[in-house]
């Protein structure tokens, strides 16, 4: 790179532009790509080599090609075992989405009704879902409703305090305002409460994302024993009963990349939703 | 400039809690044109008189009557806090858009009016940008634009400026005089700055501290509106020492140490 003078006899031509700089921006955001995808490579590599090279048998620690031949091989069925999995944890997932924010915008209009309810809603919260299973399990009928039910206590407080809380935020001076102006309760709700709530709630719905599949994946592991459903969990609970060790990984493999597929999703949303304005989606240019 | 009273505060007191009097007993009589700044101390109950105008506080006791009593829209009085107050997801359109869209004011309607509000304070180019990426003294322009879209009466200020830089507030200043000479606004300005007040103002209201009560009332015979020139005369000098003299007296009064 040739040095810039700092002393400009014309005086009127614009300033030679700091392309080092820009070079080195567009090479850290190459590299934010690239090296995740690298390590991750190497490390799958690492993997199959010490497989192979201490000859450990598939049985204790199958090598990665043979995860992949299974997956392959066993795509059919796991992809059903997958599709259960998938809809479990959505349907959890938006089930806790309309609960959580409608319970929360009942907490947030009225103290009482938090006051009587909220007990209940930390007594869910804090009860091990594990331990809760069993009983869903003996009074529900529908295997998948009980899932659904084991499911949803998981994902559904996160969203309940973020909802709550996020419509408690809203700057004050504001609420004057709004008083001021006379606003309706609705107008409130639509123009200043929601929207000072929405960062609240993105944050809950991360957390609720990944709460809704330990869910699932729990509540199939409870019920799995049972043998009456076909979720990627009772598939690793199976594989583990005959000894089918890649099976077992192939499973595993599925569970994290949809584990990976929510995260991406309610990353994305979040930026979508907030990126024009919240601090903690801005990006910042330097 | 001024006329009819617009604002007739009597007997006014504010109580938070049991032990705290705010507010002691205030009566006060603001005219039509005036530009009445309530300037003392922190604690004097400045801001919460404001805010009792403004309708935003319960009185304990007393009474506050704007004349004409019965308000026929929402938008015959408009607010300005001390912070900007802007709401961070909306854009400055949208921002100063609030007022008239909570009056049911469809957007197309109300697109004229707040063109002309943000032309008003010189911000018609930012019309489409979100608050962060504005100054300080840029936001609390919105801020003003907002409260005057809606073409209110009276212009109520909680000390608006004193987060801002000197040449910012000097700036906002003027664009305040201005607006509200253009305007005929009635304006009450809460401050703690006495320039400011002798700038703005032709009634000053020195409040007192603990309990919050009015302890002098002075007028300022000083043509209105004022220009730039005005900050440099001795006029101002000397009102300023007039207006500063009776505010160390209620200090000292006080007994309290700045």
């Amino acid at each position: 790179m040739p040095m810039t003078s700092t002393t400009d006899p014309v005086g009127e031509e614009a300033a030679p532009i700091n392309t080092e700089h820009l070079i080195r921006a567009r090479r850290e955001r190459i590299l934010s790509w690239v090296m995740p995808i690298v390590t991750i490579c190497l490390a799958i590599a690492a993997w199959e080599w010490a497989v192979r090279h201490y000859e450990i048998p598939h049985y204790l620690i199958p090598a990665p090609s043979l995860i992949a031949e299974t997956l392959v091989k066993d795509g059919p069925s796991l992809m059903v075992s997958a599709w259960f999995t998938v809809k479990l944890t959505f349907m959890s997932l938006a089930l806790a989405i309309i609960g959580g924010v409608l319970l929360g915008a009942l907490f947030a209009l009225s103290r009482p009704i938090e006051m009587s309810l909220f007990p209940f809603a930390v007594i869910l919260q804090v009860t091990p879902v594990v331990a809760i299973a069993p009983l869903i399990l003996i009074y529900v009928d529908s295997t998948f409703a009980a899932l659904l039910i084991c499911a949803w206590i998981v994902a559904f407080f996160p969203i309940l305090s973020g909802t709550v809380m996020g419509l408690r935020s809203a700057d004050h001076n504001l609420r004057d305002l709004f008083t001021l102006y006379r606003a309706t309760p609705w107008q409130r709700l639509r123009y200043l409460l929601a929207p000072s709530a929405l960062p609240y709630f993105m944050s809950a719905l991360k957390v609720a994302g990944g709460l809704s599949l330990i869910g699932a994946v729990v509540a199939e592991f409870v019920a799995g024993a049972a043998g009456q459903n076909t979720g990627l969990a009772s598939r690793i609970i199976e594989s583990s009963f005959r000894s089918e060790i890649p099976r077992m990984f192939a499973a595993l493999v599925l569970v994290s990349a949809l584990g990976i597929v929510i995260f991406l999703m309610t990353t994305w949303l979040s930026r979508r939703v907030l990126g024009h304005w919240h601090e903690s989606e801005i990006r910042r240019d330097t | 400039m001024t006329g009819a009273p617009i604002i007739t505060m009597d007997r006014v007191q504010k109580r938070f809690g049991r032990d705290v009097l705010a507010v002691e007993s205030m009566s006060l009589t603001i005219n039509q044109g005036d530009f009445v700044s309530f300037l003392g101390p922190s604690g004097c109950g400045k801001s919460t008189a404001l805010k009792m105008i403004a309708g935003l506080l319960p009185l304990t006791a007393g009474t506050i009557t704007i004349t004409p009593p019965d308000r026929k829209s929402e938008q015959d009085l408009a607010f300005v806090f001390q912070e900007p107050t802007l709401m961070p997801w909306a854009t400055v359109e949208d921002n100063v858009y609030l007022p008239l869209r909570l009056a049911g004011v469809n957007r197309q309607q109300a697109a004229p009016r707040v063109q002309r509000a943000l032309v008003d304070v010189g911000l018609s180019k930012f019309a489409g940008s979100y608050p962060r990426a504005l100054s300080g003294g840029m936001k609390m322009r919105v801020s003003i634009a907002r409260a005057m879209v809606t073409q209110p009466r009276i212009l109520l200020m909680d000390e608006p400026f004193a987060a801002l830089d000197e040449m910012t507030r000097t700036k906002l200043n003027d664009d305040v005089v201005r607006l509200a000479a253009t305007h005929g606004l009635t304006v009450v300005f809460v401050t703690h700055s006495v320039f400011e007040s002798v700038y703005l103002s032709n009634r000053v209201v020195v409040m007192a501290a603990r309990p919050g009560r009015v302890a002098a009332e002075l007028t300022l015979e000083t043509p209105w509106p004022r220009t730039d020139d005005y900050r440099i005369s001795a006029e101002f000098s000397q009102e300023c020492r007039r207006v500063s003299d009776t505010l160390k007296g209620t200090l000292d009064a006080n007994d309290i140490d700045h």
